[in-house]
């Protein structure tokens, strides 16, 4: 079998296997749910995730530890990743070969020579590594943005997923919604649309994780490379080149994706894999001094730029309430990857990729829209922390995420502290029985109370014409029948009340108990009106409330992030 | 000077475009009028609801009362065996289901909570029931509900889908398409509303299972409350006329049969508790073909009376069922 062939078959395993990955991030007990799946496994072999979360927390977090593997099978073989296992690259390689497949020789060899443009993804990663590097400088992990593992699982789980499943129930039981997604898309579709004017585009120009593999991949034992210097130069070796590394003359070592397309092309058998280096010559990466230290300052420079948007410190925005388990603000924007596992696997949708509220630098990492999705974050679920891939979502159990057992001194996780909208609510505004907060509130005792009082009802004092048994004639007109619905109570001049079980145009009924003595004069149609407020001491924030509230626009029960657990420049309790 | 072929080629492509033109304009003005709106869109669209075509009901799915054998109130801890016994007393299982029935049972599987917490029915009740359905040989039990949190969560945690999945039920989550807008006949409240039809459709009995809970806004939930699980939408803006909701339900679905577990009672904290210490044993099992009898009496293990659930006065008014229930002759007994 040629060598491009398993190449191709490898290339089709990995993308198969990403793609099962992703369809079994679904929460259940089925052999194609989560279970044991080792979902992010593909996030975890990736060598950029591992060298950012390395360069901005200092630390190598124990699940990534299968990057070193890869790592060091580049330094032996070179961007055998790229080539052989990067979905994204895959996506990309056939992309590419679709789109220019009638083309002629010279023009697919013209589309594949090198270019000095490829340089810029090494800038990319450096600027990147550069804003990760200082922590005391607002460090932050942005790699996740462009790195192709995290951008083609977001692409995937919160984009092509919800698209494709619609109507099929395999991933979900009703459709979902992910609300910044359409850049996210938008992303994915430029990059996978590139590759229609230069293939493999994204790979040679911007990828940051292939870099880094060009890179380390300098010493790599084995190379392509020619095994003549002089050749009839017919350049059939570039026909099919992906990563445009020029293997008919000086070789780019670095840009070179181990694809053997070369191998396979060359007619004359000139090109091997090989320990010697070519024989046309090689250059390592190519790239200015001066480039990347523009590139490193710049980003050193980026990071406490976008904190001086102030949403990670003072200015935070209120709507910034991160998954159960997430770390501090800071610490949280080291660590995630904008992959968008959390999101996907959130069993009621409500963990959305942000915009821009976090801050720049927050863009599509999680945040809760109690809005969307099926119902606030569950009590009984810690999902999103099981599958963090770089624990900005740390791995908690249920115990920690309540306060029970060993947890139980230290108490439960807040997300944040719901907040009644009194103007909006239906009960404190509007004189309409409601409550539908405190029902849902799942926290025993429950977090939200009430305050029960009787109010008069607008245009409701009206004087008895005439009291027979239960029934009192008046004499005014009054809505028919909307008194008897169980709230309503009629106040007498003595100050006692009794619930109206009937009304017509002119008279209430009394079912329960005798008419007080003094039933003359004056009587006032009351409601008797159930407040909620919440007790903040119990409130844990999972907006359950916020969800379930009746006041479908901008609900009248809000959570905020005050009272967070995880931060204490938001709390609020003394 | 044109040559006279030229001048015949011309003539035919003008003759052949004219003919093309002529077809257009014969498509353009055609589509105009097939399409032509000269009103626009009035007020409400009419002939379809937002969600669908509009239903009319659900159909009866009760069975003939029989005087004296209308609630039964089984004392005992072992859910099962007090199901079992109550449905006995009321005439066995065989008076209800009748083989190749398509038997839907809705249970309260309104939360994300594990079945020690009563805020759900337990799911003992269910496998009972689905068993004694496939014992008539009924052809089909569906077991579905349409939850308050998420819903594949709340079958799950609750304990619910395995239990009904083993005794051989088919559980339902709820979909979207499920729902259609409905209009209850003498209602004021559900008006083309989106109701939970789609799982009725095909079936011919609906036994409803609720667990016992106190509830801050209706005061407390049983079998009546048990159906706002129908309800579809954004159905919370009907907390504000609870207990009129709760009765029109109550005359929208004609169930073959209600079930009340009394066995944990939730005294506090209703209805979603959310600890042991909100819960009661109370042991006892109501099966009845009258829900607003069952709730009535449920009313005593919570330590309140009928009159205090105004909805059960509206029901009664509305002819759901008796209030009264000692006149319906509850059948008693105990099992141990």
């Amino acid at each position: 079998m040629k060598i491009t062939t398993v190449r191709r078959i490898n290339q089709l395993f990995f993308f198969a296997l990403f793609v099962w990955f992703c369809i079994v991030t679904t929460v259940g007990e089925k052999f194609w749910q989560i279970r044991n799946w080792p979902i992010n496994w593909i996030l975890q072999i990736d060598p950029l995730v591992a060298l950012g979360t390395i360069v901005s927390t200092r630390k190598f977090y124990g699940p990534l530890h299968c990057a070193i593997g890869v790592v060091i099978l580049t330094i032996i073989f070179g961007r055998f990743f790229c080539g052989w296992i990067c979905p994204f690259g895959a996506i990309h390689q056939f992309v590419g070969y679709l789109g220019n497949r009638g083309k002629k020789v010279a023009v697919k060899i013209r589309l594949n020579i090198y270019r000095k443009a490829q340089c810029i993804k090494y800038l990319i990663l450096i600027f990147f590594l550069g804003m990760a590097v200082f922590p005391s400088l607002a460090g932050t992990l942005q790699t996740g943005l462009l790195d192709p593992i995290p951008l083609v699982t977001r692409s995937f789980q919160l984009m092509l997923l919800p698209i494709f499943d619609r109507g099929t129930y395999l991933t979900s039981v009703n459709a979902r919604y992910y609300e910044f997604g359409w850049l996210i898309f938008t992303v994915f579709a430029t990059a996978v649309l590139l590759n229609l004017f230069i293939p493999r585009f994204y790979c040679r120009f911007i990828c940051p994780t292939g870099a880094f593999l060009g890179i380390i991949s300098r010493f790599s034992i084995w190379r392509i490379g020619k095994t003549k210097s002089e050749c009839i130069n017919c350049k059939m070796c570039e026909k099919a080149c992906e990563g445009g590394c020029e293997p008919s003359g000086n070789i780019k070592i670095a840009e070179c994706v181990l694809c053997f397309n070369c191998r396979d092309d060359c007619k004359h058998d000139l090109i091997a894999y090989q320990t010697l280096p070519s024989l046309a010559g090689e250059t390592q990466v190519d790239v200015s001094r001066r480039g990347v230290v523009l590139s490193f300052v710049s980003g050193i420079i980026a990071a406490p730029a976008t904190r001086l948007s102030g949403k990670v410190a003072s200015n935070w925005y209120t709507g910034v309430v991160r998954p159960p388990g997430a770390l501090a603000e800071p610490e949280f924007l080291k660590r995630c990857l904008k992959c968008g596992q959390c999101m996907r696997v959130c069993p009621t949708n409500v963990i959305q990729p942000a915009g821009l509220e976090g801050g720049l630098e927050g863009l599509w990492s999680p945040i809760l829209n109690n809005r969307i999705g099926s119902s606030g974050c569950q009590l009984n679920c810690v999902a999103c922390g099981q599958v963090c891939p770089t624990s900005a979502i740390r791995p908690i159990t249920l115990d920690e995420k309540r306060g029970l057992g060993d947890f139980a001194s230290a108490g439960p996780i807040k997300l944040g502290t719901a907040f009644v909208d009194q103007g909006r609510c239906l009960p404190w505004s509007m004189d309409k029985p409601c409550i539908v907060c405190q029902e849902n509130c799942p926290v025993s005792p429950k977090a939200i109370f009430t305050k029960d009082v009787f109010t008069t009802v607008r245009d409701s004092v009206v004087s008895i014409k005439q009291v027979t048994e239960n029934t009192i004639e008046i004499d005014r007109d009054i809505p028919a029948d909307k008194f008897a619905t169980g709230d309503y109570y009629v106040l007498f001049e003595d100050g006692s009340r009794r619930k109206i079980s009937s009304n017509t145009a002119t008279s209430v009924g009394i079912s329960e108990g005798k008419l007080p003595a003094a039933a003359a004069g004056k009587i006032e149609i009351q409601v008797r009106l159930q407040k909620p407020c919440v007790d903040i001491e119990k409130c844990i924030g999972c907006g359950v409330c916020e969800h379930e509230c009746p006041v479908s626009g901008k609900r009248a029960i809000r959570i905020t992030a005050e009272g967070e657990t995880r931060s204490t420049d938001r709390r609020l309790l003394l | 000077m044109t040559e006279p072929n030229q001048i015949n080629s011309a003539r035919r492509q003008l003759l052949i475009r004219g003919a093309k033109a002529a077809a257009s304009i014969a498509a353009a003005v055609g589509v105009a009028r097939w399409l032509y709106d000269p009103k626009g869109p009035g007020a409400k669209n009419e002939e379809v609801g937002f969600l669908g075509t509009s239903v009319k009901g659900l159909s009866d799915f009760s069975v003939p009362r029989k005087d004296g054998q209308v609630i039964s109130i089984v004392k005992g801890q072992d859910r099962a065996k007090t199901v079992n016994k109550a449905i006995e007393l009321l005439g066995g299982i065989e008076r209800f289901i009748k083989p190749g029935d398509v038997v839907v049972i809705k249970p309260n599987v309104g939360f994300a909570t594990p079945p020690l917490l009563g805020a759900t029915t337990h799911p003992d009740v269910i496998a009972a029931v689905v068993k004694l359905c496939y014992e008539k040989k009924a052809s089909k039990v569906i077991v579905t509900d349409n939850s308050i949190n998420d819903p594949a969560s709340c079958f799950t945690i609750s304990g619910i889908s395995k239990a009904a999945s083993a005794a051989g039920a088919q559980v339902v989550m709820p979909r979207d398409s499920y729902f259609s807008p409905l209009t209850l006949e003498g209602g004021s409240l559900i008006k083309d509303w989106p109701i939970y039809c789609a799982p009725f459709a095909k079936a011919n009995k609906l036994i409803g299972i609720a667990p016992l809970k106190n509830h801050h806004r209706s005061v407390a939930s049983m079998t009546m409350k048990n159906w706002y699980g129908l309800l579809g939408g954004r159905r919370n803006v009907f907390h504000q006329d609870i207990n009129n909701i709760i009765a029109e339900l109550a005359m929208l679905v004609k169930p073959t049969l209600v079930i009340l577990d009394g066995t944990v009672t939730m005294m506090t904290n209703g209805p979603t508790g959310g600890s042991v210490s909100d819960l009661k044993k109370t042991n006892t099992m109501i099966v009845s073909c009258d829900m607003v009898a069952a709730d009535a009496f449920g009313c005593s293990l919570l330590n309140l009376k009928p009159a205090d659930l105004p909805y059960l006065a509206i029901a009664e008014k509305a002819g759901v069922g008796t209030v009264d229930y000692e006149s319906l002759k509850p059948l008693r007994a105990e099992v141990t």
